[in-house]
């Protein structure tokens, strides 16, 4: 329903779903990274990583099928990724069965590193651009305001830049 | 970053939805085909008597029905395939529609001609330009698939860029057969194979790459 709403481009809506599925996905991940060793910080980077890759990747939502193992193969992909990047072999068998709501989480709070890094390789304009509106909250429009560009070019510049830190992770996959 | 705020920046660009990528590969190969017909055409075009053919000779029809018969379930395969959800179970099977057919038009080919023109059969006339032409026809097709797929989600890359490749093959295989002089399924299934393998190693080579996302 929500994705619905969100691929039709309801701002709202589609940041209610992906913050319910933020939450989803945190227990996820750590459940599966616990039997591996895989440390707690290193839990929201995937987190991060895989709710870049739904936003990018959300037209591959057939709206006529559930979202829940569609949420869960991207998860799957992302969290052998993230053990790629950590040098760890892959061949684990990961249990996705489970895919419980967990109440409020404090590491919501926890600052990514990956994405941080990431994001300092970005050009200075797009970096402000995305921190603005991600930290700070303004909207693109206000951010068109001060920068003196029109809102288009901001939500255009937003775009370009979640695709490459989306791009640079999988870089450091390989 | 935290996870709230990355959060904000993908809301706030909820309106960059790509178009579902069904549309996008049915488009992509779609012109893809269309680019490769028009080239053919112009260069090749399929037996002056193509409509007559049709209708009169059943190895020609065969062969154009068994290229068909690679180059549709490839298509849907391929759908499948560039969704992250999809996991590749029985499906996979249609792959195997036209080796049966073909086996099947070997069988009645062998059974109805006689034995000393089996071999000149499968030698055929211009075998050379049957494995170098199918990649030539594959090529726009090709391109547009594995540029389509970039845009999906492919939880298997290899086997996705392989699949565009049986694709993009079924299509020129198609065109081909139509202009090809030879019929019988003898010559059909000893050279025909050459381009699909050249295209369906070729697209898991690019695909193991180019598709991880």
């Amino acid at each position: 329903m929500l994705m619905r709403a969100a691929i039709a481009g309801d701002e709202a809506a589609y940041r209610v779903l992906l913050e319910k599925l933020s939450q989803l996905l945190r227990g996820v991940v750590r459940r599966g990274f616990a039997g591996v060793g895989v440390p707690r910080d290193d839990v929201e980077d995937v987190v991060q990583d895989v709710l870049l890759a739904i936003h990018l990747k959300r037209h591959t939502w057939d709206p006529a099928m559930p979202l829940g193992p569609w949420v869960l193969a991207i998860t799957r992909n992302k969290m052998i990724d993230g053990l790629r990047r950590r040098g760890r072999r892959p061949e684990i068998a990961i249990d996705l069965q489970q895919f419980d709501i967990e109440g409020e989480d404090p590491q919501a709070s926890i600052d990514a590193y990956d994405v941080q890094r990431v994001l300092s390789s970005l050009s200075d304009r797009n970096r402000d651009i995305v921190q603005s509106i991600s930290i700070d909250g303004h909207s693109a429009r206000d951010v068109a305001d001060r920068l003196g560009m029109t809102e288009v070019a901001v939500r255009v510049a937003l775009h370009r830049s979640l695709k490459s830190l989306a791009d640079m992770y999988q870089e450091k996959a390989e | 970053m935290k996870t709230d705020d990355l959060i904000k920046a993908l809301a706030a660009d909820a309106k960059s939805v790509e178009p579902p990528i069904a549309r996008t590969l049915a488009i992509a190969v779609g012109a893809g085909a269309l680019l490769s017909l028009i080239g053919f055409m112009m260069a090749l075009g399929p037996r002056p008597d193509f409509f007559e053919l049709l209708s009169t000779s059943v190895r020609y029809t065969f062969k154009l029905i068994v290229m068909l018969s690679v180059a549709i379930p490839a298509f849907f395969l391929v759908r499948c395939l560039s969704r992250p959800d999809f996991k590749p179970d029985g499906s996979l099977w249609w792959l195997a529609l036209a080796p049966a057919l073909l086996l099947l038009g070997i069988a009645l080919e062998l059974a109805s001609v006689p034995a000393d023109t089996w071999h000149a059969r499968m030698i055929g006339h211009n075998s050379f330009y049957c494995m170098t032409i199918i990649p030539i026809l594959s090529l726009a097709p090709f391109v547009a698939v594995l540029y389509a797929l970039k845009s999906g989600a492919p939880t298997y890359p290899t086997i996705a860029g392989a699949i565009g490749g049986v694709l993009s093959a079924g299509i020129g295989a198609t065109l081909y057969a139509s202009h090809c002089p030879d019929d019988s399924p003898l010559f059909v299934a000893l050279w025909y194979p050459v381009g699909f393998a050249v295209m369906t190693i070729l697209g898991a080579l690019i695909g193991s790459r180019f598709l991880r996302w």
